[in-house]
Formats: structure tokens, sequence, C-alpha cells
């Protein structure tokens, strides 16, 4: 075979969880940004992300990355009311918090951050883990990220029900039942297919 | 099972037309239809190019599997069969389940701070057995794809140098990885909406 794995430049990996902008090392070879196919241009939905490894990476089935595109967009970015953005953005750094991907967590985690206006909240889950104690309503989301997120999954009635008497209707439930799934996802690609770096500079 | 099921999501998670939740994934349009996209642009492609339909199939016969889902494991199972695989794949396909069956997330952290989260859990390998029925290159990835349910954490060049050394191409590795990643997804979102259905 021709194909090879990419050997990543000389960097230095985050150990901890951070809300640090990290880049992302990719251990397979991206397509090249020149020549990117009109096919592959709409896999990547945004023109911008051409300049990312990782969608450059994933437009070598441009189909499948256009259509997880789209629905990555719509569960997290369609305002029209179920779960707030902030909240939205907290199930997916908490199921990246517990599945694991340093990556992930710190891009949502940021956007938790900005979104939510409670960074130090946001920056003790990334510190202390699932289990930090952020009050009932953002403790129920995460319970039922972590549930979700579990193989075999553990999500049960009383995950619902507890979402339910912190205040979420049923679109804010489904809402994190798609960012928690669709992070199971995302920090899968993200994990295997490369390595997040330290900015050089940091 | 033809391509006149509508939507893949509503038919694991038993949704009918009229009811609650299907008028709760209706404020959710674009992400309903491209989760069914998803689902058409990995198993459904104009093209299969690099990974056949047999092996896109037993790829998510397990992945549904491990998850230990009934529901979505079956639908894959008849579509694996459809796929008219070798002799032998789907009992072989049933047994790696049973052999590779545990729970998850565990794995190890870079060194330092995080490594008090270090959670030890086992590395599966096809046995020789199924291997020798399913074939180097879909026991290659079988082993991926445990790795990728169960120990996320714990992927490291190697084990895409594995897939590699058994013939899938770099772009192959993409629409597996892909395919393991989407079943994570459909999997939770079809039990997240079964549960609130009833709940």
């Amino acid at each position: 075979m021709a194909d090879k794995i990419v050997q990543p430049p000389l960097h230095t990996a985050p150990a901890v969880f951070t809300r640090a902008l990290l880049d992302w090392l990719p251990w397979l070879e991206p397509l090249a940004e020149e020549g990117l196919t009109e096919r592959q241009m709409a896999g990547l939905v945004d023109a911008v992300r051409a300049k990312s490894p990782y969608f450059r990476l994933l437009a070598r089935d441009p189909d499948a990355l256009r259509a997880r595109t789209l629905t990555d967009k719509d569960i997290f970015y369609n305002p029209e009311a179920g779960l707030p953005r902030g909240e939205r953005e907290l199930a997916a750094a908490a199921t990246s918090r517990f599945n694991g991907c340093i990556y992930c967590a710190s891009v949502h985690a940021r956007h938790s951050a900005t979104y939510s206006k409670r960074a130090d909240d946001v920056q003790r889950l990334l510190d202390e883990g699932v289990a930090a104690d952020l009050g009932e309503r953002w403790n129920a989301i995460i319970a039922a990220c972590v549930a979700l997120s579990a193989t075999p999954i553990a999500f049960a009635s009383e995950h619902v029900e507890r979402l339910r008497r912190a205040g979420l209707d049923d679109l804010a439930i489904a809402d994190v039942i798609h960012a928690a799934a669709f992070f199971n996802s995302a920090n899968r690609l993200m994990l295997s297919l490369g390595e997040p770096a330290l900015p050089a500079e940091a | 099972m033809s391509a006149a099921l509508t939507d893949v999501i509503d038919a694991l998670a038993g949704i009918r037309p009229g009811s609650a939740l299907d008028a709760v994934r209706n404020r959710r349009p674009q992400a309903r239809e491209q989760a069914e996209a998803s689902f058409r642009a990995l198993f459904e492609p104009e093209s299969f190019a690099g990974v056949s339909a047999a092996e896109r199939f037993a790829v998510a016969v397990f992945v549904t599997g491990l998850h230990g889902d009934a529901v979505s494991a079956a639908f894959y199972a008849e579509r694996l069969g459809a796929t008219e695989p070798s002799p032998g794949v789907p009992a072989a396909v049933d047994a790696a389940i049973a052999a590779a069956s545990g729970q998850g997330p565990y794995g190890r952290y870079p060194v330092g701070l995080l490594s008090r989260e270090d959670t030890p859990g086992p590395s599966y390998h096809v046995g020789p057995e199924a291997r020798r029925i399913l074939g180097a290159r879909l026991a290659a990835a079988f082993d991926h794809a445990h790795l990728l349910v169960f120990h996320p954490r714990d992927a490291a060049p190697a084990r895409l140098q594995a897939l590699l050394d058994a013939g899938w191409s770099t772009t192959d590795i993409v629409t597996l990885s892909q395919i393991i990643a989407f079943l994570s997804f459909q999997i939770r979102v079809a039990a997240g909406l079964r549960i609130l259905a009833t709940a």
C-alpha cells in the first residue's frame, strides 16, 4: 500500500483539560488544500474549513462529511427554542470530558463559557470532571450526557425526569440527547485520526 | 427492506408520524434530514468505493451489538443478510460481539495530572477462528471498532497502521471511522428518544 501514517511534527501534547486554543495534528494524510474538487468543497460546507487538516482529512468521504456537518450545525446553532446554546455546548463539553477528548472539550468548553457566561463553572467541569457540583440544572444535564455516553447506554427515565424537574421541556431534552450523541461521534473521530497539540508559541 | 423506509432513527426509536416526538424532531428539521443523509452516505452511497456493502453492514452489526442495542443490532443484521455475505460471516460476527462486549469508556490519558483518571480495560483482537471466517481486513476493522466504541482515548498511530497493513487505504479508514462514529451517534439518538417518549 502506498498510504502511510503521517508523523506529527515535534510538539507538546496537552496533559490536562483546558479552554486554551489547541492545534490538532492528523495521523493520516489530509487532502491537499489546492485541488479540492467541487464535491469535496461541498463536503466541507464552509469554504474556510479547507484550512483545517481535520476537515480536509474527512473530505476524503465528502458526502458523509457534508451530512455530518449539516447535522452538527442544526443541533448546535438552530436558535429556535429548546436548550440555550450555552447548555448545548455544555453537553458537548461534558460528553468530551467523560470520553476523554481533550481537543473537543477545549473547543466546546470555550463556547459554553462564552454563551453561558459561567466560565468558572465550565472550568470546574474540566478540572474536576463530570462529578463537579455545578448546580442542579447543570448537574442534571451533565448526568444525562454521561449516562447516554456510557457503553452500553445507561440513559433511563430517571434522567428524563430529573431534566424535567430542572425545567427542561421535551425539545430541550431532545437537544441534550442530540448534543451528547453528536459528540460521541465527534470525540471518536478526533481521538482516533490525530492528536491535540499546544500551539507552538504557548 | 427497501428504501421506502422513510427515516431510520424514527424506525429505531419507534417514532410515529403525528406523535409528540415527531413534532419535537421537526423543530430541528435539518438535523433530522441530515442524520438520514448520513445514513445514506455511509450505507447506501452512490458508490461503495473502497469499502463494500458487506463490510459496512458487518461493522454496523458489530458496533450495535457492542452497544447491546437489540433494536439497532437487528436493523443492521437484516441488512447484512441482504448483502449475501460469505457463509458463516453472520455467526462469526455474533461470536465476535459475545467475545468483545464490555463497558466503556475506559483508557489512558497523557502522563501527568490526568493519570489518576486512567481506567484499565481490555484491548480486543478478533480471535483466530472468527478471523479465519471474516478475513484479515474485516477482522482489523473489528479490532479498530472495539477501540473506538469502548476506549477511544487509547487510539494511537499504530492502530491506524494495523488497518493500513490489513489493506485499508487512508480514504477507506476515513469511511470506516465515519461509520463507527455515526453509529455512536445514531444509536444514542434512537435510545435517548425512545426513553424520552415513554418517560
